[in-house]
């Protein structure tokens, strides 16, 4: 047992706001990486070309003028908190989304929050999307992912049978992909959630999106997996920007967690090639 | 594949000579149109209303920008994804529209307009939102304020780069590329 520590939440607002302009200007390093990887690779000319553009677009965005794409996202939020921590001046919740608030009105990001129905724009890009664990410890990790409409819309949740196994998901997960085409604006990092349940999946397929790009999974079975699929979506031959060539996704990173005798649950979920996420602890 | 230099409005003959995977730098005036404007913009036609732009020749970008920073005409504008437009595309074409920016499939009924009547569809490369943002001349909203970044917007555009997805022969260059580059690992 650590010693209970008092966390203000106007820190938690302050490194919310920070993240979400720093998510919206600078590609994380490791997702350029691995597109200057990509790059090398590539015999398609017109995916070079476009590969050189987002490179330029990457370099255009980071002088803060233009953000790298205009849909600045919903502002997802991956929460860890310590058990041993004590949240002060106010609420943990009210502070997430001011610091959402002023970094969508400071930066110049699209406010992209509005009614299912009616399709009226609230105007503040709120309310942020909490996820909230509590881990061992009195620390609190904050993860800020800016999530676009186009790269989301391009997800699922299925419910497969038990007897669809390994072989059954790796097909279902290339299918999808290679249906969704250039809609999630590819290259893409591909997030895959196996087991849990239903939520439980799709949690875990857009936190697997996170990983460092290409790390593989700490289980030698889900590893085998992610080159397996990684290749299959790759020899689709659909390319950056749907224009064609060998770099489709960047990436394939599955977790896994126990699941009920009864069902297999996968979820898919797609990071576009800004991929944009900070991360911080306080 | 050729590249093209192009002004709007666009007549017949420009679209007829364009071949999926030709390049055009696109300058003039297009209008942005999204998912709420459009929902608007074809239940007006259906009331026998105006609508906001005349359609015929003109070319319809598929974005909500972000907002613009002072002295800045607009923020980034890279395309948004085209199949949320499936259903209205072909009721403009119908009326004149000549072209559509935007990214990804979009339906056989688009397609077949675009033979039809002589359009075409041009993709942008999504995500590419800061390079584009800077084609863009000037930018003033013409209707529905109040859908903030899905208002419609009257750009006013430079050398955009695009590249010809749908031509008005029937030829896709999503397919056309995909099965060129397939199982080449």
């Amino acid at each position: 047992m650590s010693e209970v520590r008092n966390v203000s939440v106007k820190d938690v607002e302050e490194a919310i706001y920070k993240l979400a302009l720093d998510a919206a200007y600078h590609i994380p390093e490791d997702v350029l990486e691995a597109e200057k990887k990509a790059y090398e690779k590539e015999k398609s000319e017109t995916a070079k070309k476009v590969l050189e553009t987002i490179f330029e677009n990457i370099k255009v965005s980071s002088e803060e003028e233009f953000p790298l794409c205009q849909d600045t996202g919903l502002g997802i939020i991956f929460l860890e908190v310590g058990q041993d921590v004590h949240f002060t001046d106010g609420y943990i919740v009210d502070a997430i989304n001011k610091g959402v608030e002023r970094a969508y009105k400071d930066g110049y990001l699209r406010k992209s929050s509005c009614h299912p129905l009616t399709r009226a724009n609230y105007g503040n890009n709120l309310p942020a999307i909490i996820h909230t664990f509590v881990v061992p410890g009195n620390k609190v990790k904050i993860i800020f992912d800016a999530k676009g409409g186009g790269s989301e819309s391009m997800s699922k949740v299925q419910m497969l049978k038990p007897a669809d196994g390994r072989d059954g998901i790796i097909q279902t997960v290339v299918d999808w992909m290679i249906q969704a085409g250039p809609n999630p604006c590819p290259p893409t990092i591909v997030g895959v959630g196996i087991g849990g349940d239903f939520e439980r999946a799709a949690v875990m397929a857009k936190h697997a999106t996170l990983r460092k790009v290409g790390q593989p999974s700490d289980d030698p079975v889900l590893a085998e997996m992610e080159q397996e699929i990684l290749t299959k979506i790759n020899n689709s031959g659909i390319g950056p920007a749907g224009l064609g060539g060998l770099t489709t996704a960047l990436a394939v990173h599955i977790e896994m967690e126990p699941c009920h005798i009864a069902t297999l649950p996968l979820a898919i979920n797609t990071a576009c090639h800004v991929n944009r996420h900070k991360e911080i602890e306080l | 594949m050729a590249e093209y230099k192009l002004t709007t409005p666009l007549s017949d003959e420009d679209i007829i000579k364009l071949k999926a995977g030709d390049k055009v730098l696109l300058s003039g005036v297009v209008y942005t149109a999204r998912d709420a404007a459009h929902m608007r913009m074809v239940e007006s036609l259906k009331k026998g209303e105006e609508l906001p732009f005349d359609p015929k020749g003109q070319v319809i970008y598929y974005v909500g920008p972000s907002p613009a920073r002072p002295g800045k005409p607009i923020g980034s504008a890279g395309p948004t994804t085209s199949y949320r437009m499936n259903p209205f595309a072909p009721i403009l074409i119908e009326k004149g529209q000549k072209g559509m920016i935007g990214k990804g499939k979009m339906s056989d009924e688009v397609k077949e307009a675009c033979v039809k009547y002589k359009a075409c569809y041009f993709a942008s490369i999504g995500g590419a939102a800061a390079v584009v943002g800077k084609a863009v001349k000037k930018a003033e909203v013409i209707a529905y304020p109040e859908l903030g970044p899905e208002a419609v917007r009257r750009l006013e555009v430079e050398d955009m780069p695009l590249f010809v997805c749908y031509d008005a022969h029937g030829n896709d260059l999503y397919e056309i590329a995909k099965k060129e580059w397939a199982n080449k690992l």
